[in-house]
C-alpha cells in the first residue's frame, strides 16, 4: 500500500467513527472473497467495536450441498470419466469423502484454471469423455456459457457440465426476509455486479428497506464502502450504490447477461449447503443443450445429503454464528481436514478467519493496515 | 475461485476475435475477450480477468494499482497466477 493509500485509509478510519459514533451498526459482506480482504487486512481491528461486518453466503465453494458432492464423485469414479474443476472443491467434503479422496483411490480428477482449459482437454483425448464441475454465481456462469457454446460449435462429443452455478438474488431475499435478521446494510459483491450490474441489488432497499454498497476488493474499497453505508444512515438514506466503479455498470455486462440466458434456464429449486432448498436459485442447461449436461447424459445419484451435526456453516453462512462459535472450529474442523465447506476455499469465512483472524477477537493482533 | 484479476492487453492476434493476450505477474497468457469485445478494445487496455475470460475493461490508473496491491497480498492471488499461467489442467 503507498503512502497515499495509506492516508486514505486513515481519513477512511476517522470518518467511520465519526459516522458511526455509539450507535451499533451490523454490515453483512455478501462475497466470500470481501470476506478474505476484511480478514487479511485486520479490518475490524480498525474499526470501533460497534461496527462489525456479518459474513454472507457468496462463496460458491461454501453453498455446494454435500449431495452435489456425491453426484461429482459419483461420476468422476466411472471408468470412461475424466472430472475436471477448480481446485477449491478438491477437498469439499460430500456424504462419501471429497474428490480428493476419490483421486487418491483412482478416480480421474484433474485441476483446470478455467472451462475452457476443460474443453481442451476433452479436444486433446477424444477416448475420455470430460466432464466439467461448474460452481460459481453470476461471475462464472458466462464462462461456461462461453464454453459450452464453443463446444456446440466445434461439434465435441465428449464434453459435459455438471452445472451448479448459482444466483445471488434468491438466497439474499431467502436470509434478508428470514425473521430475526438484524442488518443495517449490505456490502454488495463486486464481481458479481459486473455483470449483473449495480441496479440489480435495487431490490434491497426498494424491498427489504436495506442500504447496500457494491464494493471493490481492495481493502480501501471495503472502508469506503463502509463510509458510504454510514452516510446514507446519517443522512436518512436507503439506495443501492456503487462503490466499484471502475469495474461495475448500472446495467452490468450485457453480453454476458445475453450468453448467461442463451444457455441456461432457471432450475425450479436447488439445494444450498446450510441454507436448504431454495426456488429458482440455480441455472441448469437449457434442453437444446441437453448433450452437454452431465446429469442428462449419465444420471447422478442426486440424493440429499444433511450436513453432519457438528457443522454449523448454514449459520455462518447466514451470518446468524461467527465461525469461531462453531464448536469444532480449528479443532475438528481445519483446511487440512474441514468437516464443513467455509474451511474449505480461501473465501469461506472459517477459513479466512482461521488463517488471519484467530487472535483478533482475543484482542492480540495488533491493529494494522498494510 | 471468485477473484478477477487486472491483467494488461498486450496483443490482439489477428484473425482471432475471442482471443486477447495478457500480461500478468510477468507471463503472458491468452484469455477469451468476447464478453468485452463490444466495448472495443486496444493494446493497453486494462481487462478483469476471471477463470480465463476477461469480464471487465478496467480503468487504467486503478487497475495498476489494483495490480500492485494485489502482488503484495500474496496468498490466493498468487494461487490464482499460478495455476492460471500453468495454464491447462494437471
Ligand atoms: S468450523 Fe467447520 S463445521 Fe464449523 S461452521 Fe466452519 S466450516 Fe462449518
Amino acid at each position: 500500500m503507498s503512502a497515499n493509500e495509506r492516508e486514505l485509509a486513515r481519513r477512511l478510519v476517522a470518518e467511520i467513527a465519526h459516522l458511526a459514533q455509539q450507535e451499533r451498526f451490523r454490515f453483512m459482506e455478501v462475497c466470500g472473497g470481501h470476506t478474505h480482504t476484511i480478514y487479511r487486512y485486520g479490518i475490524p481491528s480498525l474499526l470501533p467495536a460497534n461496527v462489525e461486518f456479518v459474513h454472507g453466503p457468496g462463496c460458491p465453494v461454501c453453498v455446494i450441498p454435500m449431495g452435489r458432492v456425491d453426484d461429482a464423485i459419483a461420476l468422476a469414479t466411472e471408468e470412461a470419466i475424466t472430472l475436471c474443476c477448480f481446485g477449491d472443491l478438491l477437498r469439499v467434503p460430500g456424504g462419501r469423502g471429497s474428490l480428493m479422496e476419490a483421486r487418491a483411490e483412482g478416480a480421474d480428477v484433474r485441476i483446470v484454471y478455467s472451462p475452457l482449459d476443460a474443453l481442451a482437454l476433452a479436444e486433446r483425448e477424444p477416448e475420455r469423455q470430460v466432464v466439467f464441475l461448474a460452481v460459481g454465481f453470476e461471475t462464472t456462469a458466462p464462462a461456461t456459457a462461453l464454453t459450452v457454446l464453443r463446444a456446440a460449435a466445434r461439434r465435441i462429443a465428449n464434453f459435459s457440465v455438471l452445472c451448479n452455478h448459482v444466483t445471488i438474488e434468491e438466497p439474499l431475499r431467502a436470509l434478508l426476509g428470514a425473521p430475526g435478521v438484524a442488518l443495517d446494510g449490505l456490502i454488495g459483491p463486486g464481481h458479481v455486479a459486473v455483470v449483473t450490474g449495480a441496479a440489480a441489488f435495487g431490490f434491497i432497499p426498494a424491498e427489504f428497506s436495506l442500504p447496500i454498497v457494491v464494493s471493490g476488493f481492495e481493502p480501501n474499497d471495503l472502508l469506503e464502502s463502509v463510509a458510504m453505508l454510514l452516510r446514507q444512515h446519517r443522512f436518512g438514506q436507503c439506495l443501492a450504490e456503487n462503490q466499484y466503479r471502475r469495474a461495475v455498470s448500472d446495467a452490468g455486462n450485457l453480453a454476458a447477461q445475453a450468453v448467461i440466458a442463451k444457455v441456461f434456464t432457471r432450475r425450479e429449486r436447488f439445494a444450498w449447503r446450510g441454507l436448504g432448498e431454495i426456488e429458482r436459485s440455480a441455472y441448469g442447461l437449457r434442453e437444446e443443450f441437453s448433450r452437454f449436461d452431465a446429469e442428462v447424459r449419465y444420471g447422478v445419484p442426486g440424493v440429499s445429503v444433511p450436513d453432519p451435526r457438528a457443522c454449523r456453516c448454514g449459520e455462518v453462512l447466514r451470518g446468524a454464528r461467527k465461525p469461531w462459535q462453531c464448536g469444532v472450529f480449528g479443532t475438528a474442523c481445519t483446511p487440512e481436514r474441514p468437516i464443513g465447506t467455509c474451511m474449505v476455499s480461501s473465501e469461506g469465512a472459517c477459513a479466512a478467519y482461521y488463517h488471519y483472524g484467530r487472535l483478533g477477537d482475543s484482542g492480540l493482533q495488533p491493529a494494522r493496515v498494510r | 475461485m471468485c477473484l478477477g484479476i487486472p491483467a494488461r492487453l498486450v496483443e490482439l492476434p489477428a484473425g482471432e476475435s475471442a482471443i486477447g493476450i495478457v500480461e500478468l505477474g510477468g507471463a503472458r497468457r491468452a484469455v477469451n475477450v468476447a464478453l468485452v469485445a463490444e466495448e472495443g478494445l486496444a493494446e493497453g487496455d486494462f481487462l478483469l480477468v476471471h477463470v480465463g475470460f476477461a469480464i471487465a475493461k478496467m480503468e487504467a490508473e486503478e487497475a495498476a494499482r489494483t495490480i500492485a496491491d494485489l502482488e503484495a497480498l500474496g496468498g490466493p492471488y498468487r494461487d490464482e497466477l499460478e495455476s492460471m499461467n500453468r495454464g491447462g489442467s494437471r
